[in-house]
């Protein structure tokens, strides 16, 4: 099959839906004549013109809004946020209006709206250019949340969300638009909602997503050589998440770690261990744990960066720890019965 | 106003707004309307000078304080009062409550909890229309306090950069919540922005129906053309408090509020429409009865009303997470 990358399996899925739908046009920075700042348009505002690829001036709030209001109006924008830490700007427009307005009208109104944003860390671009925000649009009721880490779910995911009637956040990364995959030539779809095991393995069950999940992937690979087989499970959808997936996975390997780029406190990966230990506790054989960044604002210093983020190395130790463990609370629980009987 | 007849359909959707309020009100005392309730006493003029100027086609946002713009674009008393009541039938469906009135089959693409987010959805829907070539125009209605939001001073950017059929609509009834206009805005006009925008701008006396009404066709007519954007501010003044839980008029200057009455919009256009013969006491008379009998259906409708279900409520929203609620 033929090989592209991350960034042209976007433009074709945008290519593609833009073709099949004239309701479809792009907003944000720099996307016009340029190609946007990530050249994901190249090519497109030749072809479908400024109306469909509208550049804006540096607002936010405003092209974030007006996208809301041309949702509401029967198009179907898709935003570029050109980092993700600027959609703070546009937190009002997100929050209490995209995700808001379906419900809040009765069903009146439906907000097709999908917002795509790269996101994390790595480039040496300091706090407000290296964050993942995921967790806040999963918090926050009324969007769908996706996160795709492989070109072929990068176009598939991208041309259900488009096809979507509700709004979803579209989170990319920027290590990944140049990494390639198989994509075939033919038109799919991948389902927003279904997760993929990456790899199989019965000793442990690694959650991840997005640039990370290249990580725990090599990880993985070098603990095989020990004799650890770790199955790894790439959600892709954060909102709504595929848990019967995930339990299966740790139901199958007792032991259950996620690792993300995003800080641990209230996260995604929080999440998941709070669902997991809630829907199949019984096969948890281990405390789960959640590797992810440093609770603290990214600093911009290489040294100081690398400190913050979770390595490969300290994934594997964390497996290798997990994988170790026995659990002891059990057999104190027992032995504690006998002593009761005994007396 | 072309015929008599145009001025006393502006005459009744300005008795039909008035009662509307003036009942809504007691109802909220009465514990039937819920959360905040957010009046338009005193400012009647100014969505139904605009409206008026508008094919049921045309859109516009509207805003926490929108129960006049609904009934002045053609909303329907009971689905309005309904919503108030929380009742299924309600144009929200008992989800939005009185800030957030939508009824897209005559344009009105929502109310707004925050202040200034209608603004750039306006800008979305005129980008729409121009995106499909049509030639309906929208209504961005936003008070004063909201022409200090970013999202105005973006909108009116991208609007005016792109010609868009959009008109700004401000109704400054001269208080943010408790904070006077002259405290928060640094020129005399909100239209005054229009220049930093390229805009036409203009303000004008928004108790005066038909000054308001004559601006708005200006407007109108230039968004239908394709000549972009305009704003028009609209000097009013509420008579009531911000909303039912925050009342106070301690702030505002000893005769501020009686020299507003003094020239209430629907007072001083019954005058003007009997003066010129337009009307007669008997006609108006007639039509506040029509308008309190209309009022009082509606009323009837809401109170008839079911709530939501939630069972119903629950089946809707999958993703709802029900298992950790209970």
């Amino acid at each position: 099959m033929r090989e592209i990358t991350y960034t042209v399996a976007l433009r074709e899925a945008l290519d593609e839906e833009m073709g099949r739908d004239p309701t479809v046009f792009q907003i944000g920075e720099d996307i016009g004549r340029f190609g946007g700042v990530w050249l994901i348009q190249k090519g497109q505002y030749e072809r479908f013109g400024e109306m469909r690829l509208r550049g804006t001036p540096v607002s936010e709030s405003g092209f974030v809004g007006l996208a809301v209001g041309a949702a509401i109006a029967g198009l179907r924008p898709v935003v570029e946020i050109m980092y993700i830490d600027f959609i703070t700007t546009a937190m009002d427009q997100v929050i209490n209006q995209a995700a808001k307005l379906g419900l809040m009208s009765g069903g009146a109104v439906k907000v097709p709206l999908v917002i795509r944003g790269e996101q994390g860390s790595g480039s040496r671009e300091a706090a407000q250019h290296s964050q993942s925000l995921e967790a806040w649009f999963v918090h926050a009721p009324g969007f769908k949340v996706v996160i795709p880490s492989t070109p072929y779910d990068a176009k598939g995911l991208l041309k259900s969300a488009i096809r979507d009637d509700e709004p979803v956040m579209f989170l990319e990364h920027r290590f990944l638009y140049g990494t390639k995959g198989e994509v075939p030539q033919d038109e799919y779809l991948v389902p927003i909602g279904k997760g993929i095991v990456r790899r199989e393995g019965s000793d442990i069950t690694v959650v991840s997503t997005s640039w990370f999940l290249q990580r725990v992937l090599a990880a993985a690979t070098e603990l095989a050589a020990e004799g650890i087989e770790a199955e790894v499970v790439d959600p892709r959808t954060l909102m709504p998440l595929d848990l019967d997936l995930i339990a299966a996975s740790v139901r199958k390997t007792g032991r259950l770690l996620v690792v993300q780029e995003a800080t641990v406190v209230a996260s995604m990966g929080a999440e998941i261990v709070r669902q997991v230990v809630e829907h199949a506790f019984d096969a948890i054989d281990a405390p789960p744990r959640v590797l992810g960044g440093a609770h603290v604002p990214m600093p911009y210093s290489p040294p100081l960066e690398d400190v913050c983020l979770t390595q490969k190395d300290d994934i594997a130790a964390a497996i290798r720890q997990m994988v170790r463990y026995k659990r002891k609370r059990a057999a104190r629980r027992v032995s504690h019965r006998a002593r009761g009987r005994s007396s | 106003m072309n015929t008599a007849a145009d001025g006393l359909h502006m005459l009744d959707l300005m008795y039909r707004i008035r009662f509307f309020e003036q009942r809504a009100k007691e109802l909220y005392r009465e514990g039937l309307v819920y959360g905040a309730l957010h009046l338009y006493l005193g400012e009647e003029a100014v969505a139904v000078g605009v409206c008026t100027a508008l094919r049921k086609d045309d859109y516009l946002t509207s805003t926490h304080r929108g129960h006049g713009h609904c009934i002045a674009k053609g909303g329907d008393l009971g689905r309005m009062m309904a919503e108030l009541f929380g009742r299924e039938t309600g144009y929200s469906r008992g989800r939005g409550g009185s800030m957030h009135l939508f009824a897209p089959e005559i344009g009105l693409l929502g109310g707004n909890g925050i202040v200034g987010a209608g603004i750039p959805i306006a800008t979305g829907a005129a980008y729409a229309v121009k995106y499909r070539g049509g030639d309906q125009v929208v209504v961005c209605f936003f008070g004063d306090g909201a022409a200090n939001q970013g999202t105005f001073h973006e909108s009116a950017n991208m609007a005016a950069l792109w010609k868009l059929p959009l008109i700004f609509l401000c109704e400054n009834n001269h208080y943010a919540a408790t904070t006077r206009v002259s405290e928060a805005l640094c020129v005399p006009d909100v239209a005054m922005r229009a220049a930093g925008y390229g805009m036409p701008g203009e303000a004008v006396d928004g108790n005066d129906v038909m000054a308001v009404h004559e601006a708005a066709l200006r407007a109108v007519a230039r968004a239908r053309t394709g000549d972009g954007p305009s704003l028009i501010e609209c000097k009013t003044f509420r008579y009531e408090g911000h909303c039912m839980v925050l009342h106070d008029h301690r702030f505002r200057p000893p005769g501020e509020e009686e020299s507003w009455r003094y020239r209430d919009p629907i007072d001083c256009f019954e005058k003007r429409l009997l003066d010129a013969g337009q009307a007669t006491p008997e006609q108006l008379e007639d039509m506040k009865q029509k308008a309190h009998d209309a009022l009082a259906a509606a009323e009837a409708f809401a109170r008839e009303s079911p709530f939501p279900d939630p069972a119903a409520f629950q089946a809707e929203h999958p993703r709802g997470n029900w298992q950790c609620v209970r």
